[in-house]
């Protein structure tokens, strides 16, 4: 990482490095200028947001947050917690699990091991889609339409396989000798596990707890399909329905609210962005 | 966290699971021993077979088997042989746009993404200062552009009243209602696509790194310019990471849906204009309850991306590159 400032001779090198810095920043700009518009929005009174496409918001106003707030039938921090526990959950069974069926791929030998490897590989391309209805119809027999077991319990028998694929890979960089080294003291398998392993694993389980609580935090399809109760509401499926209830007007109210929803996003983002960036990097994936 | 070696080796993930499967042994197991690991091996494995089994691969069968019903939650299930297929391809106007809407996205939408994902990652790739900063400027937004406030962002930012409008309208054009127009709303979910560089843009930047030094010390020796070493090394080693991206990304694209839910407002409007695959079987199966015909669809969505992505791996004999010396 460090070398970066000795790279090889450049492609673009003539262009002086001030034009090339401004041009950057420029593409930066143009990049995030819908974001910085929706954050200077939700302070501009209602009559301002379209009148006005600069940043600077000649009238300023927290009207916008408490209308929100407010706006459906419990208040938006009731939503949010709801997001809340359900990532969390997520993220929790994403590492318990993922990382219980990685040990096993990348340090143990049993029967079949490349047959049920290749499937778990597979498993990562599979479609969502092609599992959703019976896995529906099967939580409606169960009664967990309207509870978030249908979103979590999955997370708890790894069927997110990305993170088991992400965390064997890494898991092998690790020197066998440490597994050895712990074998010779007596230590099982599971001693191994915890011991050992895990906690050398902390940066891959970063990863995947950042990814997980993202993806989780983000997924408007699984938790439109199972939360429609307005008791159970997630954030992204409470920010649908006040959409679709407040029609062209409160833009004000919705930029507020959808600026409050990725709030979450953009802090994992800053404080774990070296794990995402060297976890895509590793996997190739994301 | 270290890289694979080369970069076929990051591209190699789908291709070749079994190469990676047998990690190196130390030594010859005894029996007993080997037993006993197998017996934990199984253990660390239980939450993912229940998962396979309970998760994944029984309801995949489930849905191939109501695929051929005529299910609907309310009402037992009807054999009905191979209608819903036929339904779909030969009477379902709806189900044959959203195949045209969705398939030009992808078409579209991937191309653009990666081109601008790895020219921006060959600017950042020349020891520029700032470059952790740039790229995760680059990065943020597609790790937001799932999101639901992001498509509600769109829809209003392409609005009639919307700021591109309002842009536009310094230079005199006319407003145009981009998502309310059928002619231009799809364009305006392809823009967003694009908006997520990102993503593939960081993996470049992983692959250009592992181009060795030498080889443009060597070019340069011969003296090649900068166009000839572009066209030389680095694209050549790049192939792999491109031809990555390009088989993940149109499996992903090709089952995008909050942005077409959100910013059509659930119908896949104006005259199903953005009427993606996915939100029609949503609406198929959970909207109209019809659970066997979204099942089909489901199957038949599996077999367009198993058959993209073996094209994809037929064509990259042509054009990517994987060195015999790594």
């Amino acid at each position: 990482m460090a070398t970066t400032s000795k790279r090889v001779p450049a492609l673009f090198r003539p262009a002086p490095r001030l034009v090339r810095h401004l041009l950057l920043i420029a593409a930066g700009l143009l990049m995030l200028y819908p974001l910085l518009w929706m954050v200077s929005s939700s302070f501009k009174p209602e009559e301002l947001i379209f009148r006005e496409p600069g940043l600077m918001p000649t009238s300023v106003t927290a009207g916008n947050y408490t209308e929100g707030w407010g706006a459906l039938k419990h208040s938006f921090g009731y939503y949010l917690w709801n997001s809340a526990v359900l990532t969390a959950l997520a993220v929790i069974g994403n590492l318990a699990a993922c990382s219980l069926a990685a040990y096993a791929f990348a340090r143990l030998e049993f029967p079949l091991k490349k047959m049920w490897f290749a499937i778990m590989l597979g498993s990562i391309m599979l479609p969502h889609h092609v599992t959703v209805v019976p896995q529906y119809i099967v939580f409606a027999k169960i009664d967990w339409i309207n509870t978030i077991w249908p979103i979590v319990a999955p997370k708890f028998l790894a069927t997110d396989a990305f993170f088991i694929f992400l965390m064997v890979q890494f898991i092998r960089t690790l020197p066998r000798e440490l597994d050895e080294a712990a074998a010779i003291d007596g230590a099982g398998q599971w001693r191994t596990f915890t011991r050992v392993i895990m906690p050398l694993c902390v940066p891959a389980l970063a990863t995947t707890a950042i990814f997980t609580f993202i993806w989780t935090w983000n997924d408007f399809f699984t938790q439109n399909l199972y939360l429609t109760n307005s008791d159970n509401l997630t954030v992204p499926v409470a920010l649908r329905q006040f959409m679709d209830s407040s029609g062209e007007s409160s833009w004000g109210p919705l930029f507020a609210m959808s600026i409050i929803s990725l709030g979450p996003i953009f802090g994992f983002f800053l404080a774990g962005q070296k794990y995402l960036i060297r976890g895509m990097a590793t996997t190739g994936l994301k | 966290m270290t890289l694979s070696p080369a970069p076929a080796g990051t591209a190699e993930i789908p291709v070749a699971p079994r190469e990676k499967a047998d990690a190196p042994r130390p030594g010859p197991l005894k029996s007993s021993r080997g037993r006993s690991q197998a017996l934990a091996a199984y253990l660390f494995l239980a939450p993912w077979f229940i998962g396979l089994f309970a998760i994944t691969l029984g309801p995949m069968i489930a849905s191939l088997y109501l695929s051929f019903t005529d299910y609907s939650l309310l009402s037992d299930a009807h054999w009905v042989g191979l209608d819903n297929y036929e339904k779909m391809f030969t009477q379902d106007d709806r189900f044959m746009a959203s195949l045209r809407v969705t398939t030009t996205y992808v078409v579209v939408s991937v191309p653009l993404q990666l081109a601008f994902a790895l020219a921006l990652a060959l600017v950042l790739d020349r020891g520029l200062r700032g470059l952790p900063f740039y790229r995760s400027i680059f990065y943020l937004p597609s790790l937001l552009g799932g999101s639901v406030a992001i498509s509600i962002l769109w829809r209003k930012i392409f609005g009639t009243d919307g700021i591109v409008n309002s842009f536009l309208g310094l230079f005199g054009y006319e407003g145009h209602g981009w998502v309310t127009s059928p002619d231009t709303a799809l364009w305006t979910l392809i823009i967003l696509h694009v908006w997520t560089f990102g993503a593939p843009m960081v993996i470049f930047l992983a692959g250009l790194r592992q181009i060795p030094r030498s080889l443009y010390e060597a070019a340069a020796v011969d003296g090649a310019g900068r166009w000839r070493k572009f066209r030389s090394i680095t694209l050549p080693l790049l192939t792999p990471i491109i031809f990555f991206n390009l088989v993940l990304e149109v499996i992903k694209s090709f089952q995008s849906f909050t942005q077409s839910f959100i910013v059509s407002g659930g119908n896949g409007g104006p005259v199903d204009s953005t009427l993606f695959y996915t939100l029609y079987l949503y609406i198929k199966g959970f909207k109209n309850y019809e659970m066997g015909y979204a099942a089909g669809m489901a199957w038949v969505l599996l077999l367009i991306i198993a058959a993209l992505t073996a094209v994809n791996f037929l064509m990259s004999r042509f054009w990517v590159f994987y060195g015999d010396d790594k």
